[in-house]
């Protein structure tokens, strides 16, 4: 009996497939389907490819599926896949980088949210160089047109002394600064 | 004196604020000196590396630059959060010196790597500092039941952030609790994740990932869970009630932080511990321990 090939790629993804193991280190070719990641996965539930598979599309070259999947969105970065792979792949690692393609590629349809809460997030640590939680949480509002979401929080933590009314102003900001326009553009 | 740079990072500041009470009452009544990281910034969290992956290693490599010109060889982040960044830091940099290079010409003071992250249970669970809290147990927390709550970033994956101990049954926080007189029960939900980073985009699955961890604390029959992370506590915490209404389960279940819970042993009083800033409250598990 001949040898057979289980890794064939499409050759049409090819590239993209040797570019995911190149930007994420991982050789997602060693993957035998043993499925521990879904096994231990907290968010498969919430998922419409479960992790093992997510490997296996990209395996298969399925660059479209995979970057417009709902899974790479669901994925926490826990890291049990990552702790409990038996041929030391780290998936979540990967998820990382399909996260990343996914939104150069503009496949943002179930990232709307975590987008807009990452780039939140990111402006206030832009500006001040420190996490501002109430500014993060209105411009994260606006942007979603959801004026009320998460406020039951709100008074809560004011009255525990548990809210910043001010932004913390770092003395480094220019270094910050400069280090958001030489990554990210500028930031969003 | 063992002495650590110490890197609060933001949530230390606000929803975290008891962590930083207690963690700073334990270190002055355990001789521990914890030094302040000039002016740090925030380590960038998920949403960093969600986005960009050198400015996820840059933002704290600005920290860890920052922390070398302090008198120390080692630094800890009480948030597993921020540990689990720094640990990226030291771990891909210490590989990659092309990255390494990279990353500094984006820093005013270059990071060289001389001082090594430490996982920050075990400021207080090395053998040393173990039996010095053991020694100071002025009211120990007899009958207290406590379900330790490593959460995931602290331990996943061993080899990225220096854990020191077993990822699935972890024993360092374990040996504290014992320490300070009270049962560590056994349950399976140690290092679950808690899923506080969806917290704000897919709470029907945060609620979740919390239900099941408050469940299998209480079906274990735990009289709190300790918590060692201020993002899983304030979720497990804060979120609880949203969580039993969804459920439909009432769980009442403190979450102090194991800091507040070696506190109490040492016999400082619970408000200088911040034990009022938690949002379960922990009168019924204080009565139990004759504390209050």
């Amino acid at each position: 009996m001949g040898e057979v090939n289980l890794s064939q790629v499409m050759d049409r993804n090819r590239s993209f497939v040797d570019r995911i193991i190149e930007e994420s280190g991982q050789d997602i070719r060693q993957c035998y389907q043993c499925a521990k990641c879904t096994g231990g996965c907290p968010g498969a539930v919430h998922m419409d490819y479960p992790p093992n598979q997510i490997i296996r599309m990209l395996m298969l070259g399925m660059k479209e599926e995979v970057l417009k999947s709902k899974t790479i969105w669901v994925c926490m970065g826990c890291n049990t896949c990552t702790t409990r792979c038996i041929r030391d792949i780290e998936v979540a690692g990967v998820m990382d980088i399909l996260r990343q393609k996914a939104i150069k590629a503009g496949y943002i349809e179930h990232a709307k949210g975590v987008i807009s809460f990452n780039d939140s997030f990111l402006w206030t640590v832009r500006s001040f160089g420190r996490l501002f939680e109430p500014g993060m949480a209105i411009i994260n509002n606006v942007r979603l047109g959801n004026f009320m979401k998460d406020m039951q929080f709100g008074l809560p933590l004011m009255l525990k002394g548990k809210a910043s009314m001010l932004p913390h102003r770092l003395k480094g900001r220019r270094e910050m600064a400069n280090i958001f326009k030489k990554t990210v553009q500028g930031g969003k | 004196m063992s002495k650590y740079a110490l890197y609060p990072g933001c949530s230390m500041e606000t929803g975290g604020i008891e962590y930083a009470i207690s963690s700073d009452a334990i270190a002055e009544a355990l001789g521990i000196d914890f030094l302040e990281v000039p002016d740090w910034n925030c380590c960038g969290a998920s949403s960093a590396h969600m986005t960009d992956h050198l400015l996820s290693l840059a933002l704290p490599a600005r920290i860890m630059a920052l922390a070398e010109t302090l008198p120390v060889t080692e630094i800890v982040a009480p948030c597993a959060a921020c540990h689990a960044r720094m640990a990226a830091v030291e771990y891909e940099l210490g590989r990659d010196n092309d990255l390494k290079q990279k990353v500094n010409s984006l820093l005013e003071r270059p990071y060289t790597g001389k001082v090594k992250l430490k996982y920050y249970i075990d400021v207080f669970s090395n053998p040393d500092t173990l039996s010095q809290i053991e020694k100071s147990v002025k009211k120990p927390l007899e009958g207290l039941k406590v379900a330790c709550y490593y959460g995931c970033l602290f331990v996943k994956p061993p080899k990225m952030v220096n854990f020191i101990d077993d990822p699935e049954n972890p024993q360092s926080m374990d040996n504290i609790i014992r320490a300070l007189g009270a049962e560590p029960i056994p349950w399976p939900y140690k290092t679950e994740c808690c899923g506080a980073s969806l917290g704000v985009t897919d709470e029907d699955l945060c609620n979740k990932l919390c239900n099941d961890i408050l469940r299998f604390a209480r079906d274990a029959g735990a009289d709190c869970i300790s918590a060692a992370c201020p993002l899983c506590q304030a979720n497990l915490d804060m979120r609880q009630v949203t969580v039993e209404k969804k459920y439909g389960i009432s769980y009442r279940m403190p979450i102090p932080f194991f800091t507040q819970l070696i506190g109490l042993a040492l016999g400082i009083n619970p408000n200088s511990l911040g034990m009022k800033k938690l949002f379960v409250d922990p009168a019924r598990m204080l009565k139990k321990l004759g504390v209050a």
